[in-house]
Formats: structure tokens, sequence, C-alpha cells
């Protein structure tokens, strides 16, 4: 068994090996004939930038997309600045510039990766699951009969924030860095995953296609993990089928057969407002002009938000949302796993928690606000203000930086529900309908419980589970995702995750259960 | 301001400690020689498997007891000295009290083995206990087999912790199965199993008769008294039951049996002195208890209820319903009002097992009349509220049964087993029992 593993180890450390080296290979030569189909279909007005492509770019070999990618981007920076002295506005190329860049490298590429996309989708993607599946699937032996097997878990390099946990913290930091800021730097990647995305819809690859498909593979391996271990128990087995369904075919595979079909990309499971840019102009503008379905879309995002999701975390808890159906939390459960137990339960932490989680609700209601504002007054500025340059700072801190980088490059770091706990606006509002209005609660068994710890300790949410179930109170908080590991890892059977009624769901108490039966009539009743 | 101190900071004197402090503004200090900060000794355990780092076994945060005013003091208490109501630590201070509660715990049973004081011989109870484990059972390199003598709720704790570490383990259990003092044969036998499915090297039926030592003074092997066989090991555990940790009381004026012995309202012989929790001797036993009980949740009682004497409210200590639970490697376990090893003559029993070997329940009733006395479950969560209420309105065994939806508390989606059970019961009794659907207004105790 422990061979097996090695040998999955192995080839799965083979193909991330691969696939990082990947961005280094491979020659970028831009043809004449395929710039000038570039700026015709872009309807780029600039001459400066064409003439300067044409000289600096067109027709030489680059060995690397680093210096690809700075000589177009040193190109256009130039143009804009002259275009924009002379307030030639038309001629300003407004795109990102490392957009642009991998627009022009996608199709300006060559060498083997780009000749052999199905090779090197086995030598990197395929590997990397052969490999994490004869790793994870001796783990039905090697784990011992069903049951909670945390074994090792704080010694362990990967899961106590030893070395390896920095080194995938490193990785996951840089991937979605290149992911988000330089995908010009990624086009391989994109590369390999081409044959996919034409026989979905008919398209090349982009970062994001890339981005997805990699997303429900490492969540359906991971997945197969997260059964194993949790073999035992069929809440943990049904949520996790629920979200891989989810996430494979409500953000991956209808927005892409969507695409196909001419229609708009549209995940219909992602509310508003983790789903930030829903209300955004060119949003609106697209789903106006899709007709039916696009206007179906359209009043679907609306009521998904304001009706179906509170009305659900009123019967369910917003774990329907949270740890059943969400691709963040997906990703969380799935990948996130093995780092549930680093989340800080710390009072202070849980302070930060709620203040910052709140902040960005707010600001992301302040910036639809703007953004909606803008829309139906026609005009950029809403008090003095570019609406233009709060989505901005809007997707870049939060979308970006808060999501991708933090929230799911700090996993080995600070747990697996970085974004969830503190930045998603989303699970805000969602917190605030539990905590206030909902039949869900974590229920403590009487006075059963033994203050050991486990189910704090193995909280993503950083709760301290345990400071309520040793008071023998049930378990209320905005936070709570009802992911029910907490029960499962409870050594003596005193947590229950419950939808039922609310009178009696807050309960806090003087003594516990266990204690005689006048003495807690007197001392509870009060 | 009068002066409360607390000997002791497991759960029985920091229950007693918060209590106190909720309900008075009296000065608290609670002694402790063996850690700066309460923790779950129930999680030991965890901390050695790798579940947990020792902070996560701590409760409350260290800013929490100076938030609460109490204070914590780091010492060995070598002496108290009733009359001037001062205590005197081994470290040379003393220290003034108006009030003193007595929460010093358990310590291992040693019942003279030969070599019982052999290095790499330990208990499994304090904090120390577990770096001793650490330094002679690292891995399976250091420690080639491991010997755990006593088959109690400890030493197959201690069995599980080594099995995590692929330690091979010898078993040594004085019964003929797996704590058949307290279970009964049903489950008592499928502990054995789990044991056994789990790879330990399970010896039922014998006793330790002398551990050997190597020229350094460390464990070499044990001698079994029955067959003399020898048992090479680097690590023996003596788990064979706790007793008042009370040494350095025996001296003080303070009445002392086993463990201190205490009124009905936890008070020594000597007035304001009270003992709680593990070392607290009650002169006769309160209905169907021991007069010693080294149980996480008595002691969470003594804590709540001697604070209430303290603080003004003469309470005496009347526990409620007997309650109980454990894990057994895998095998969850929970108990509520009495179900013995040996029903008694008014007794009658329902055991059913899942065809799996891993899931039963045991129930025990009054032949004459029905009444409900307790239950034991293996594989199920009961939900405490459910039983607690069935044992105060003194409800029958039929009602139990019909009502076993409200009973079972395991997760949600978790396959439910109470239609096989009601039948078995029926079949067996010539009973026409129905179960009831499950219904909140029951559970909670809505109007």
């Amino acid at each position: 068994m422990k061979n097996i593993q090695n040998t999955g180890l192995s080839l799965f450390l083979i193909g991330l090996a691969i696939f990082i080296s990947l961005i280094f290979l491979g020659k970028y030569e831009l043809s004449s004939e395929v710039f000038d189909n570039f700026v015709s279909n872009k309807g780029i007005k600039s001459e400066l930038f064409i003439n300067d492509i044409k000289s600096k770019v067109v027709g030489k070999a680059f060995s690397n997309p680093f210096s690809f990618s700075s000589e177009i981007i040193d190109v256009l920076e130039t143009a804009n600045a002259t275009h924009k002295r002379n307030e030639a506005w038309d001629k300003v190329i407004w795109d990102k510039p490392h957009s642009l860049s991998y627009e022009i490298a996608k199709s300006a590429a060559k060498g083997h990766v780009k000749e052999h996309k199905g090779l090197y989708w086995w030598l990197t993607f395929g590997l990397g699951i052969i490999g994490a599946l004869l790793f994870i699937i001796p783990n039905v032996i090697t784990l011992g009969p069903p049951g909670i097997k945390n074994n090792g878990i704080f010694h362990s390099k990967a899961t106590n924030r030893g070395w390896i946990g920095w080194f995938v913290f490193i990785f996951l930091v840089s991937f979605y860095l290149l992911l988000y800021f330089r995908p010009d730097y990624i086009v391989n990647w994109t590369y390999t995953v081409d044959p996919i995305n034409i026989a979905l819809n008919g398209n090349l690859a982009s970062q994001w296609f890339l981005y997805g498909f990699l997303y429900c593979t490492v969540m359906t391996v991971m997945a197969i993990r997260m059964y194993i271990k949790y073999r035992h128990n069929k809440y943990q087995v049904l949520r996790t089928t629920s979200v891989l369904f989810f996430q494979i075919v409500f953000a991956f595979l209808i927005p892409e057969i969507l695409v196909r079909f001419e229609k708009p990309w549209y995940d219909f499971k992602n509310a508003f407002p983790l789903d930030y840019d829903f209300f955004y102009s060119w949003n609106l503008d697209e789903l106006i002009a899709s007709g039916g379905l696009g206007l179906f879309i359209l009043i679907w995002g609306i009521v998904l938000t304001l009706v179906i999701v509170p009305v659900m975390v009123y019967f369910f808890g917003k774990r329907w949302y949270c740890s059943w159906v969400c691709g963040c939390g997906g990703l969380a459960e799935t990948l996130g796993d093995p780092y549930r137990q680093l989340s800080d339960k710390t009072v202070k932490s849980w302070k930060l928690e709620r203040w910052v989680v709140h902040s960005v609700l707010i600001f992301a209601l302040v910036m639809t606000g703007f953004t909606l504002y803008a829309y139906f007054s026609e005009s950029q500025y809403v008090l003095g203000i570019n609406t233009q340059t709060i989505q901005d700072i809007y997707g870049f801190l939060i979308g970006a930086i808060f999501a991708g980088v933090i929230g799911t490059g700090f996993y080995p770091i600070f747990g697996n529900r970085v974004w969830c706990r503190f930045g998603c606006p989303l699970a805000a509002y969602l917190g605030i309908v539990q905590r206030f209005k909902s039949r869900f609660r974590i229920t403590t068994n009487g006075g059963q419980c033994i203050s050991c710890g486990n189910c704090s300790t193995y909280c993503e949410q950083g709760i301290d589970v345990r400071a309520y179930a040793q008071k023998g109170e049930n378990i209320v908080r905005a936070s709570c995702v009802g992911c029910g590991i907490c029960s499962a890892v409870c050594p003596r059977g005193v947590l229950k995750l419950e939808n039922g009624p609310e009178q009696g769901r807050i309960n806090p108490k003087e003594i516990l259960l266990g204690n005689d039966v006048d003495l807690m009539n007197l001392l509870n009743k009060k | 301001m009068e002066h409360i101190v607390i000997i002791g900071n497991g759960i029985s004197g920091v229950t007693a400690a918060r209590h106190i402090r909720k309900l008075s503004d009296k000065k608290i200090t609670i002694v402790s020689a063996e850690t700066d900060y309460f923790f779950s000794r129930t999680a030991l355990m965890y901390v050695y498997m790798g579940h947990m780092k020792f902070e996560h076994t701590q409760p409350y945060e260290h800013w929490f007891w100076k938030k609460n005013r109490i204070d914590l003091k780091k010492a060995y208490v070598r002496d108290i000295d009733t009359t001037s109501k001062t205590l005197h630590f081994e470290e040379g201070e003393s220290l003034q009290y108006d009030s003193l509660i007595i929460a010093t715990g358990s310590k291992p049973n040693k019942f003279g083995w030969p070599g019982q004081n052999l290095d790499a011989v330990m208990g499994l109870y304090h904090k120390q206990d577990l770096e001793k484990l650490e330094k002679y059972a690292p891995n399976n390199k250091i420690c080639k087999r491991a010997v755990v003598v006593g088959g109690g709720l400890i030493g197959i704790e201690l069995v599980e912790m080594l099995h995590s570490r692929n330690i091979p383990v010898t078993f040594l259990v004085r019964e003929d199965s797996f704590w058949d003092i307290v279970l009964p044969k049903g489950e008592s036998e499928m502990i054995n199993r789990e044991i056994r499915n789990n790879h330990i090297d399970l010896r039922l039926g014998v006793n330790l008769k002398e551990i050997k030592s190597d020229e350094t003074g460390k464990v070499k092997s044990v001698i079994i008294a029955e067959t003399g066989e020898e048992i090479p090991c680097d690590v023996v555990g003596l788990t064979a039951g706790v007793s008042p940790n009370i040494d350095f009381i025996k001296t003080a004026a303070i009445e002392t049996g086993r463990g201190v012995k205490v009124d009905r309202f936890l008070e020594t012989n000597i007035p304001n002195v009270y003992a709680i929790g593990d070392c607290a001797e009650q002169h006769d036993p309160i209905g169907q208890r021991r007069t010693i009980e080294a149980v996480w949740y008595t002691g969470r009682i003594m804590g709540e209820t001697v604070a209430q004497t303290i603080c003004g409210n003469k309470t005496e200590y009347k526990p409620g319903h007997w309650f109980n639970s454990a894990k057994f490697i895998d095998i969850e376990y929970q108990t509520y009002g009495w179900v013995w090893a040996q029903p008694k003559a008014n007794e009658s029993r329902f055991y059913w097992e899942h065809a799996n070997g891993k899931i039963c329940i045991h129930i025990n009733y009054d032949t004459a009349n029905n009444a409900f006395i307790g239950i034991n479950t293996l594989g199920i969560r009961m939900r405490h509220e459910f039983f607690d209420r069935i044992l105060n309105e003194k409800r029958s065994v039929d009602y139990v049964l019909e009502h076993l939806a409200d009973a079972n508390f395991d997760p949600e989606f978790y396959k439910l087993h109470e239609k096989a059970i009601v039948a078995k019961f029926n079949q067996e009794n010539n009973t026409n029992i129905q179960l009831k659907k499950k219904s909140w207004k029951r559970i909670f105790q809505l109007s």
C-alpha cells in the first residue's frame, strides 16, 4: 500500500513539475497575418501601437512568455501614453495590458505544447489525476476501519503549517497571481485544455476555462478523498456529492454549453452579491440583448438573492448554500478539508471576522447601488465618483485578491474557509438571516460534553463550538456553514445539526442537564 | 474580601471557580502543580494521536482567567493547616484561605506489582504521562511493542493511542470480557471484537505478575501470572483504575477514607473545607451511585453545586439521573439510567444488535410494571434530554420504544434502526408497540 501511495505521489509531483515547467517552454512568434487579423477583430485604431508591434514584435522569435509580454506591454503603454497626452481618446486601447498580451500570445505561441495538446494534457492533468488517486485510494485500507481517523494531522508537515504547507501556500498564491494578473504567462496551460473547450462549445480555452476545468478536476479528485475519509458518515457523503454536482453541472457544463448556443455565460447557482458583477452594465446589457433566456436569467438572479436564498436559510440554515451548493464552499470542503483545523478560534479573530465580512457586504451593496444608479441615469459618475473605478477596486481587492489569492492561497496557513468566513458578502447576508431568523441550529446533547475540543479544532469557520457545548447551549452562529464535521468528530455524540422550531433554539443555561432536577429548575428557569 | 482557594485545576475545581465568580465577588485562587491552565484531561489522548495540539485541549483562552479575576497559582501543596487556614507549598511559600475546595482528582492505581516503578512504566492521567509516552513511545521503531494492563476506559484509550502510531499492543485484561463489570455481555463482546478487529493482541482473563527490567532500569518485558509467558516490550501502561489523589492531605485534620470524606453538602469534617470531583468520598452512597465517582460529569456537577453553597445558597449534592459516555476505538457508547452488567431480580432486559455487529441497544426495565430503568447504546447516539425526561416521568419501556424516533440523536441522513428494534421487541414480548413519528413538539416539550 505504501508503495502504491509513493508511486502515486511521485507521479503527481512529476505532473506538477511538468505543469510548472510548461510556463517556460515554447516559442512566441507573431506573424504579420495573425497580427493583422487581431487588429481588425479588436478594432484597434492606434497606428502607433500597430506600427511599433510590427517593427518590434512581428517576425521576431521570443523564447519565453515574459520577454514577449513585456515587449507588447511596453509598446502598448507608450502608445497609450501618447494618445492620452494628445487626448486622442478613441485611439487609446483600454484593455488590461496582460489580457491584451494574452490574446496575442495565445495565437502567436508555437512549439511542442501547442502541437501536442492531448499529450501535454496527459502529462500534466493526466499524471496529476492518476498520481493523486493512487495516493488517495489506498486510504480505504491504510486509514483502518471506517471512523474518524485524524491520526497524525498535527504531526504532519503538510497539515500543521510545516514546510510542505508553506510550499503549497507559495504554489497556490503564485497560481492565483498568474491567473488573475499575468494570464499571458500561462498560455501553454490553456493549450492543454483547448480540446475540451472545443468539444464543449467550439472555442479555444481562455485562462478562465482552464481555471474552471482545473477547479472541477481538483474537486472531483479531492471529493474521492472525502468519500473515503467519511465513508461512515452519510451526511458527509451526500454533501460532498451535492457540491460536486453543482460545481460540475451548474458552474462548468451549463455555462459553457450556453456559450455554444450563443447565450450569455451564466452560473445559475451563483447568487448576488457573491456574483458581484451581476448588475454591471455590460452584464445587464448582454442579458437584455439575449432575448427570453437573458430576461429569465435577470429575473432568476434577483429572485435567487431576494427570495430563494433567505427562505432556504430560514428552513435549513446557510449550509444549504455554503456547504451543499456553492463553488467556493465546494473547493473548501474538498481541496480544503485537510486544512480545516488551521482556522483561528480566538475571540479576537471572531471580532475581526464580524468587522471584515460585514464591511465587504456593505462595500458590495454600495458599489452595486452606484452601478445601478449609473446604469439608469446613464452617467458614469455618481456623487463625483467614477463607478468604473469603484468596480475596479472591488474586483481587484475583493474579487481577485480576497476570494482567490487569500481565499484559496492561504488554505494551508489559515484554514480552508478564509474567504467564506472573512470575505464573502453572500455569506455575511446568509449569516444575518441564519442568526436571527432560521430553524437551523447545532443542538448540544444535554450534559454529555467533555470539553475535549475536537469540535472547535476541526471547525473550519473558527467557531469555538466547545464553548457552547460545554455549557449545554445550542450553537447558533452567523458564520456556521453546517459542514457537520463538529458532529462527526465528537467522540461522545454531543452535537447534531438540526432544523427545528425557532422556540428555544437559543438556550443559555446556568447549569447543565444531569444536575439536581430541582436546582436546574430553580436556576435555569429564572 | 473572602478568599476561596481551590486545589486542583481540573473540571471540578474550574467549574466551581467559574460559578463562584458568576454568583459573587469573592477572591478566587486556583492552585495546581500540574499545568498553568485548565485543560481537558479526557482530550490528552488526542494530542498523542495528532488530532489536536495541547493548546486545543484548553477550553478557555489565557486572558479568561485574568478577566474573570480568577488567580492561578502554580505550586504543589505540601500540607494543609486547617486551624490557621493556611496552605504550605512544597516551594516554601504559603497561602491563607477562608474557604478551601479540594479538587485534586485521581491518580492511577498501582497494585504493588514488581517493577511497577521502572522507567517506561506509566499511567495515563496527567499531562506528564503524555510527555513520558511521547518520550518512550514516539513511534514503532523505538517502541516495538507496548503492553497495557487493565481493561477499563483509560486502558482502551491508551491502546487506541498506541495503535494510532502503529505500535503493536498487547492488552492484558483481568476480566473474562472487556469491562464486563460494567457492560453486559452483548456490549462487552462487541468491544472485544472491536479491539481484535484493530489487530490488538487482546488477552482476556489474565493478570500481570511482574514487570522485568533491563540493565538500565527500563522495562524489558512483562510476565503473565496465569501462564508465565514473558512478553518483551518497551512500554507498559498501567490503567487498572484510579483512586483519589489525596496523599498530601493524610497528615491534615481532614477526615479521609479512600477519598476525602464529605457530607451531602460536599463539606468535610472541617467547616469551610470542601472536596469535590474524583477525590471526594461520600459517607453513604447516593442512590445506586458509588461513594467515589471518578467521572467527568459528576465532577462538573459537584463544582456547580458547591459554588451554590459557598455563595450562600446552601445546596445538597443531589445529582440527577445517571448518564455517561465513552468511545471504544470507533464505537461510541452512551448510557442513561442504569443498565447493570447482570440484571437484578426485578429487572428484564431487551437487547437488539445490528447484523454488522457494531451497533446495539440494551434496555433495562422493571419486570413487574414495565418501568424504564436505563439504556445502553453502542453506535447509536441518543438524546440526553429525552431519557432524562423519561426517567423523571417514570415512563414505561413501551413508551420509550414508541418514541424512539424522538430519542435518536444520530447525524441527519443516518440509517434509522427503530423499526427493526421495535419489531424485535414486539416479537420477543408478544406486544404490539407502534413506532410514532418524530415530533419536534414532544422533543422540545413545546406547548
